[in-house]
């Protein structure tokens, strides 16, 4: 076993967390922390399994991520951005009476 | 004893960030989420730290963490008003999913018992022998941003054009809302701003300027420019309405359409899209560098404002006119 593996082993697990989170949990914005959760576990394997011990870890994963994290933070702006729309939508639609669904 | 006791935060690490993903994901309460995803943020910071990847724990703190949290935390003020009492349930009842759970139980445990024991997932060569080879060849000497800037530039030029579509997607979907703050700004937080956002500027500048032959760079260095952007409107700063206009676009697209010129000024020199003519000069790299932090910082800094400005030239994002009108 390599001390490293746990920084993978961590990602794996995170990612399922965030899979369960995002079928299962109905708040919109709970989806997408989990979409993040699910990305930082990806990008946990991918430079856990890359690191070998005593060696600097490879650049080209390390720009992946890199760019990754920057797309992630895109998706999560424009996500949140489709969110609160919808509420709006969605407050618009139902009359006042009406109680209000939960899009939190 | 160091190595043990390096064992020892690798384990903790992975534990914590594994249990606070799992809390941040039941908690029924939105507001302890956002912030446990705060929380998160940092220890995948020091995570990155503990793999060696300085240029990921910077991103890492200052995007994921900071930038993602101001932006989470903006948007729980627009979503949460009167859902806190609405909290139906946490879970849907889709029972057609659940024939899932089972598969969502067992997949991790067989990949994580993989992951643990067999040695022979990893890859031997990877690619650093390859990237440091060629180092020499261009106007950096740090291999992260040769892969970012030369070897897979490409990534980064559409990375810049997706970063630019989000905020697109943002400004399209409805225009700027005041920021909302329940209280007015303490004489504290000017102060701190006064102090702060100086510091944030020459960091920023160094990170831009070292990212040539350590880690650092364009994202950086534009990250932590948006976060000071973004702390001076978050004080009830504004950008004057004749900016926002022309102005304010030409700088979000500015890194994306300086690129993309260099680009095409190689594809014309050498036949080749973005192979630099010359192999690229350190002065080309700092300043596609340059352009590309200024627009990042205005891309971020905007996506999270959310909204585009108002045709009528007023102030970017607009004041609350009173605390008592105010949507939400």
């Amino acid at each position: 076993m390599n001390d490293l593996s746990v920084y993978a082993a961590a990602g794996i697990l995170l990612f399922f967390i965030g899979l369960y989170a995002l079928f299962f949990r109905r708040q919109l914005l709970r989806k997408i922390l989990a979409a993040n959760v699910m990305g930082s576990g990806v990008f946990l394997i991918f430079i856990g399994l890359v690191k070998q011990p005593g060696q600097s870890t490879d650049p080209v994963p390390q720009a992946m991520v890199l760019t990754g994290i920057i797309v992630t933070l895109c998706f999560t702006a424009a996500a949140i951005a489709l969110a609160i729309r919808l509420k709006e939508l969605n407050e618009e639609h139902h009359s006042a009476t009406r109680p209000e669904d939960d899009f939190g | 004893m160091t190595l043990l006791f390096g064992h020892l935060i690798d384990l903790l690490l992975a534990v914590s960030l594994t249990v606070l993903a799992w809390r941040l994901l039941a908690t029924s309460d939105l507001f302890k989420a956002t912030v446990l995803f705060i929380a998160f943020g940092l220890l995948m910071a020091l995570a990155w730290v503990r793999l060696d990847a300085p240029d990921l724990a910077l991103a890492e703190a200052v995007i994921g963490a900071g930038i993602t949290g101001v932006l989470l935390l903006t948007a729980l003020r627009h979503l949460d008003s009167g859902a806190r009492v609405a909290r139906m349930s946490g879970r849907s009842g889709r029972r057609s999913l659940r024939v899932l759970l089972p598969a969502l139980g067992i997949m991790p445990a067989l990949l994580v018992l993989l992951c643990l024991s067999s040695p022979h997932i990893r890859s031997t060569a990877g690619l650093t022998a390859s990237v440091i080879e060629r180092l020499d060849q261009i106007g950096t000497d740090h291999p992260v941003t040769a892969v970012l800037l030369d070897f897979r530039a490409y990534d980064t030029l559409l990375e810049t054009a997706v970063l630019l579509l989000a905020v697109v997607a943002v400004w399209s979907l409805h225009p700027v809302r005041p920021i909302f703050s329940p209280e007015p700004i303490s004489p504290a937080q000017r102060g701190l701003l006064r102090l702060l956002l100086p510091v944030l500027i020459m960091t920023s500048l160094y990170l831009l300027w070292r990212g040539s032959h350590a880690p650092g760079g364009a994202f950086q260095a534009g990250a932590l420019l948006a976060a000071g952007l973004l702390l001076l409107l978050l004080s009830e700063q504004r950008l004057p309405g004749r900016w926002s206009g022309m102005f304010l676009r030409l700088l979000l697209a500015g890194g994306f359409m300086i690129f993309l010129l260099v680009a095409a000024g190689a594809l014309v020199g050498t036949g080749t899209l973005l192979d630099y003519p010359g192999g690229g000069a350190s002065w080309l790299l700092l300043s596609i560098e340059a352009a590309l932090s200024l627009s990042i910082a205005a891309l971020l800094a905007t996506a999270v404002i959310g909204g585009r400005p108002s045709d009528r030239s007023t102030e970017f994002p607009p004041r609350r006119k009173d605390p008592a009108g105010e949507e939400g």
